[in-house]
């Protein structure tokens, strides 16, 4: 069972904020998940190998080279707020 | 027009007895005319389309043309697109516009085919009935009261009223094929790393994989036959050859023994739908198809590691969104302290159920919780896995239905998250194995579409492919359109 501080907690670490009418209503739908996800819990899987890539085979490397190009106007065109040419985000150090 | 499937359409455009402006003038028209009442689409990029089909015309003249040079395709809105809105069904991304096309979109422009428009999904994939789509859920075309299926539902919604001559869309846990079931057209989800993720807004990454929503498998073939292969750009990308699809569908019927898991015709499944799929099955045997019992004894399980895994994966990758570079910044967050200002952002960015999992992911990756939780299930995906190696050792392709009912009222399982999640029971599997799956039209419940899934070994798409497009040349369920669009 999760609780309303559970879920608090929870949206701390997500970075996601809820309204406090939402907590109750989250915390109800959460543990419903978390029950269902329990059932793992009963498997045995003493000795299994877990499964990291669905057809078992490693990560192909790229060249360490740069493809990119310098295309920040482009990119920063999809920026909330740009000031020469530098995202704008709160005050972090005084 | 819009009743001839892709690969008619290709002949047409072929033969010059349509051109590409008079095909896409005639499915913008219908979308004009239909989408109000479907909400199958975000965006409508009618100005741009003419634009393609005429270059495409133009292109045919020079005698260069490519199968699918001048046919009119919908994209689901998952898929990256320079200069066009990319939303992901999300208020997050409202007014993102791409600065690249997803390798996708890059490959069926290359192509000549022309782009209508983006269509309407669950926000960031993560649903079963389109409902969760910031822009509203979509209406089924065979009753407007009931969901297309989800998560590609804009799509398959789109091919089913025959606004769009095929869709693209994506598949994490059978969100191209259950909505294909739901809707009553073909889809296929290929094999993991077969079509290049680059581009594609990413969900859950060692689940995700880009497929199509068509009326036919020879339409479906045809398209992965463009799309299919190495991508640099995409690091799971398979470096594996591309086999000509269209050419297999129509080889020869060879014998093929089909496996059936008696563990997918359990309670949960509609007993209407179970003697559709069994009359499919039927049908397979009297094609010369051998059925044999297979068991799969850990899929049970598909659900509970599936929603371990792919929140898991899903709260990763969506920690990109915190409007910075882009997304969806609250009015005023800028004078808060760092963390609430992330908060802010995405507490109002992202919807309900998009938080739900987002929440769920950092439960089960939190200290203390991951071996109980992530490893666990990365165990057990390779019990079910190992369940499918075992099977196709005997079997060619394992079948059974896509969704455990036909396509459910809007709102009626909005509330409960877990029944909503079951929608999606026999679809998992074949994402947490990687392997290619398909979902095709079988009958008629009530009139309302259902439809039968074929799972194949990995990268054998052509086989699966070829079985699906032989059953559609001895019934008709996928010519079946809704008597409104027709």
């Amino acid at each position: 069972m999760l609780t309303p501080d559970d879920i608090r907690r929870l949206c701390r670490l997500a970075r996601v904020e809820i309204t406090a009418a939402e907590i109750a209503d989250a915390s109800a739908k959460l543990s419903s998940i978390v029950a269902m996800i329990d059932q793992l819990q009963a498997v045995d899987t003493k000795g299994v190998v877990p499964m990291a890539h669905p057809l078992e085979r490693a990560q192909r490397l790229r060249d360490d080279r740069v493809t990119e190009a310098d295309r920040h106007e482009l990119y920063q065109r999809n920026a909330p707020l740009v000031e020469r040419d530098l995202y704008l985000v709160p005050k972090v150090l005084d | 027009m819009h009743d001839r499937t892709l690969t008619e359409l290709a002949a047409d455009l072929a033969a010059k007895r349509v051109s590409a402006v008079e095909l896409t003038k005639h499915f913008l028209a219908r979308i004009e005319r239909y989408d109000d009442a479907l909400n199958a689409f975000v965006t409508v990029t009618a100005e741009q389309a003419l634009k393609q089909a005429k270059a495409a015309d133009e292109r045919r003249a020079r005698g260069d043309a490519a199968p699918l040079t001048g046919i009119p395709l919908a994209h689901k809105d998952i898929f990256c697109t320079a200069g066009v809105k990319t939303t992901c069904g999300s208020q997050m991304l409202d007014d993102f516009v791409a600065p690249y096309d997803a390798t996708v979109i890059e490959r069926f422009a290359d192509a000549g085919a022309v782009m209508l428009g983006k269509t309407n999904m669950d926000e960031f994939a993560m649903g079963s009935s389109n409902e969760t789509s910031y822009y509203g859920p979509v209406h089924n075309p065979w009753d407007l009261k009931l969901v297309p299926g989800g998560s590609s539902g804009g799509s398959a919604a789109a091919v089913a009223a025959r606004i769009a001559a095929a869709a693209t869309g994506t598949d994490t846990g059978g969100s191209i094929r259950q909505p294909a079931a739901l809707s009553g057209i073909t889809g296929i989800k290929p094999t993991y790393g077969r079509v290049s993720r680059y581009g594609m807004i990413a969900f859950a990454s060692s689940l995700d994989q880009a497929g199509v929503l068509t009326q036919t498998a020879a339409d479906a073939a045809l398209l992965l036959e463009a799309i299919a292969g190495l991508d640099d750009r995409d690091s799971t990308s398979l470096d594996e050859p591309v086999p000509r699809y269209s050419a297999i569908v129509d080889e020869p019927w060879e014998r093929v023994t089909i496996g059936v898991p008696e563990s997918f015709f359990d309670a949960g499944l509609n007993p209407e739908v179970a003697s559709s799929i069994r009359a499919a099955l039927k049908e397979y045997e009297k094609l010369g198809a051998t059925l044999k019992s297979v068991k799969l004894d850990y899929i049970h399980l598909s659900v509970p590691a599936y929603y371990v895994v792919a929140p898991a994966e899903a709260s990763s990758n969506l920690s990109r969104f915190d409007g910075v570079r882009f997304g969806h910044r609250a009015s005023d967050a800028i004078r808060e302290d760092l963390a609430t200002f992330y908060m802010r952002n995405r507490g109002e960015g992202f919807g309900a159920e998009v938080k739900r999992r987002i929440l769920t992911g950092t439960y089960v990756l939190s200290a203390g919780y991951f071996d109980a939780y992530y490893l666990q299930a990365q165990k057990v995906r390779k019990l079910i896995s190992d369940d499918f190696a075992r099977a196709f050792r005997e079997v060619d392709l394992v079948a059974g239905p896509t969704s455990p009912s036909p396509a459910f009222g809007i709102g009626q399982k909005s509330s409960n998250p877990i029944e909503m999640y079951l929608n999606d029971i026999y679809t998992i599997g074949a994402n947490l194995a990687g392997l290619p799956a398909m979902s095709l039209p079988c009958g008629f419940v009530r009139g309302l579409p259902v439809g039968l899934q074929l799972i194949a070994p990995p990268l054998a798409e052509g086989p699966l492919l070829k079985a699906a497009h032989h059953y559609q040349r001895v019934t008709d369920w996928h010519r079946r359109m809704p008597e409104t669009y027709a």
